[in-house]
């Protein structure tokens, strides 16, 4: 299955390689043109003759570690790649490097700690990962300085409707572009699978830099905070409701035409959308809106629950209605009711 | 059964305190094969028998509980969130995204969640998540949810063994299902011998929420001397070098009031004599073992402890490295072969 294979596979920021050629693998044959940038961004070009040029933009890199030494005894010492809260990471399994060495972090037992200690969380000094060795001859044997760390999360469905898995920020945004590129659509399109947008959302304008297109669509897995302990004004987006319309985030004002149009073919369509109701987060559409003299774009959010941590949870209803709600968009802009002018 | 692949079974199979009844079923079918006899008690212990040359000789009670730490289903609330109890002591701050199996009706997956860190003030994100402010989400509604679960369901870390390497392993409930696979070795070694005295290996139960298994199973057994064979604190940085024993040196010889001092010597012997690799384990307040219960027993039996070196104790993530529990079963099969009505007398006499 597309989204379980693809989440599993590794790729931390700078560290997308792998999860490059496993999309490109699932492309090939489709009639696309590839290419690579300087940075490891990869486009995959559909062509259809005379019509407007619409970007998708995904990020393939994922919130991860990275190995920073080692301690005498065959431990690691790891740092975050991305933002992580770091008490989400005690007692998880990790893999370490592309050869996913197992991992796990370990912590001081409950029964050695002082009442007081339990109140705080762990710091990242007194966090150490544990791969098995037994010195630090055998330690660096198997796990390099600066390799990669990811949760050695299995993605699976929890019920009929919701699967669990690591990394659905971004690789279900990913998953959504592969099948919407695979329907062929009447619409000169590129896929745009951007990098290290965990560490400052530094690929996305490369990617729009060398795309330039008439339209970019930013799909992304985003916060749901539909949880208890947050109040419901601040759920951002609620699991289960379809694909999320970003209003803004931190790093991006959507267009309201745009945004207007989109909603009115969603209630055309009967496909269930919501809006991305906070300013939290960043995503690619910062970069990529100011790119050149600016350039039209759509924020398109998956709610995940738990983001950025071991295990999130998605449902996959949403994830179709955000590949539906696209494909929709692509043909209305091949109509030409799609409003494409400098209209801010 | 071949040793790892016991540990792997008895790891991955769930069963809190008080509902051990699926481990149970698996140790008793391994045993069978294995003991003259094997019988469960009232509170669900698991005895097995060697029966020995003299057996009007009470036994020798051999123990190491089978049940895990976990939680139960407390409530399920108006949106289908699940709220915990835990069962044992598990430090709150490792749960937060960790994935459990709550078995209910059928087998429901979930994860463990809490408030998104975004959404928590500055000063909250400084701070530990406490346990009740923690829940777990099946990504269900109330209404399906309660079709598959209810309260008091038995909830566990959703953890399968894992080897780092041919000898060293991490998974859920190793504290102390590695104790369990020691006696299982024990009863391996001791395939074609006959010892003087009956000896009964007990798996016992409820050990997590204060020694219970063992105060019922010695009293049935009213054993001549007894020897539990649970976790110690493997060596991690950060914790106190004193009260931490180290992974691959063997098992840990328990010293302190809950060990009869002539039993320790005899047991350090053995370990000499058979080149068994061992080491001490200092421990000044008995307690938080079955020796504990053992030793106050009816009249007061003679107890020791053996501690298998582990790491993360109660976490989902314990680690041992198989070669000490091997290396404690050898050790209990010599100490079994070795002991008579003249060694069991001497631990009485003035």
């Amino acid at each position: 299955m597309l989204i379980k294979e693809l989440t599993e596979v590794p790729g931390i920021a700078g560290r997308e390689a792998q999860v490059r050629s496993y999309i490109k693998d699932k492309l090939v044959g489709e009639d696309l043109g590839f290419s690579l940038d300087a940075m490891g961004n990869m486009y995959a070009r559909h062509k259809a003759g005379d019509t407007p040029h619409v970007m998708l933009a995904s990020h393939m890199d994922e919130v991860g570690f990275m190995v920073m030494g080692y301690d005498p005894g065959g431990l690691l010492k790891f740092a975050p790649v991305g933002g992580i809260d770091l008490r989400v990471v005690v007692g998880k399994k990790v893999y370490v490097g592309e050869d996913k060495v197992l991992g796990i972090v370990g912590a001081k037992p409950i029964h050695l700690q002082k009442k007081a200690e339990q109140n705080k969380p762990f710091s990242r000094q007194e966090l150490f990962i544990d791969i098995g060795a037994s010195s630090e001859e055998e330690a660096k044997r198997k796990a390099k300085i600066g390799d990669q760390i990811t949760f050695a999360t299995r993605t699976e469905y929890i019920n009929e409707k919701v699967m669990k898995g690591k990394a659905f920020d971004d690789r279900a945004g990913c998953t959504a572009i592969i099948e919407i590129l695979k329907s062929k659509p009447r619409i000169n399109l590129t896929g745009a699978f951007t990098v290290q947008e965990e560490v400052g959302l530094r690929g996305a304008g490369v990617a729009a830099s060398n795309v330039r297109p008439d339209l970019a669509i930013v799909l992304e897995g985003t916060t749901a905070s539909d949880v208890p302990e947050s109040p419901e004004h601040r759920y951002s987006t609620t699991m289960g409701q379809g694909p999320a319309i970003t209003l803004m985030d931190r790093s991006f004002l959507a267009n309201q035409h745009l945004n207007k149009r989109v909603a009115e073919l969603a209630e055309k369509e009967g496909i269930r959308y919501q809006f991305r109701r906070t300013n939290i987060g960043g995503t690619d559409a910062g970069r990529i809106h100011l790119v050149e003299e600016g350039i039209p774009t759509i924020g398109l959010s998956l709610p995940c629950r738990y983001i950025h941590s071991p295990v999130s949870l998605l449902n996959m209803d949403d994830l179709q209605g955000m590949i539906d709600l696209v494909k929709t968009i692509l043909e209305d802009i091949a109509e030409g009711g799609f409003p494409l002018g400098k209209n801010y | 059964m071949d040793l790892k692949k016991f540990i792997a079974s008895l790891s991955n199979t769930p069963g809190i305190s008080g509902m051990e009844k699926e481990v149970s079923q698996k140790i008793v079918s391994t045993w069978e094969t294995l003991a003259d006899e094997v019988e469960v008690d009232t509170l669900g212990n698991v005895i097995a028998w060697r029966k020995g040359k003299n057996s009007n000789h009470p036994p020798i009670m051999i123990a190491a509980h089978q049940d895990e730490i976990g939680f139960m289903v407390n409530e399920i609330d108006k949106e289908g969130f699940v709220r915990i109890e835990p069962i044992g002591g598990i430090d709150p701050r490792l749960l937060p995204g960790q994935e459990v199996v709550i078995w209910g009706r059928e087998k429901v997956l979930g994860i463990v969640g809490a408030k998104p860190p975004h959404l928590q003030k500055p000063e909250e994100r400084e701070k530990a998540i406490p346990l009740d402010k923690i829940f777990v989400d099946c990504g269900e509604k109330k209404e399906s949810l309660t079709q598959k679960i209810r309260i008091g369901d038995p909830i566990t870390f959703n953890q399968e063994l894992e080897w780092f390497n041919e000898n060293v392993c991490t998974g859920k409930s190793l504290d102390d299902r590695a104790g369990v696979a020691s006696l299982h070795q024990a009863l391996l070694e001791l395939k074609g011998t006959q010892p003087e005295i009956d000896i009964a290996f007990v798996a016992t139960v409820q050990e997590e929420v204060g020694v219970r298994g063992a105060i019922t199973s010695s009293f049935l057994l009213k054993p001549c001397l007894g020897i539990a064979v649970d976790v110690g604190f493997a060596q991690r940085p950060g914790q106190e070098k004193e009260l931490s024993i180290e992974a691959n040196k063997g098992p840990a010889l328990g010293i302190g009031p809950h060990v009869h001092p002539d039993l320790f010597s005899r047991l350090q012997g053995i370990a000499v004599e058979n080149d068994i690799p061992f080491q001490m384990e200092p421990s000044p307040h008995p307690g938080g073992t079955d020796a504990y219960a053992i030793q106050m027993s009816r009249c007061g039996v003679a107890t020791a402890l053996l501690s298998i070196p582990l790491a993360n104790m109660h976490s989902p993530l314990e680690v041992i490295d198989i070669r000490d529990v091997r290396r404690t079963g050898k050790l209990l099969a010599r100490f079994c072969l070795q002991a008579d009505v003249e060694f069991v007398e001497g631990l009485t006499c003035l």
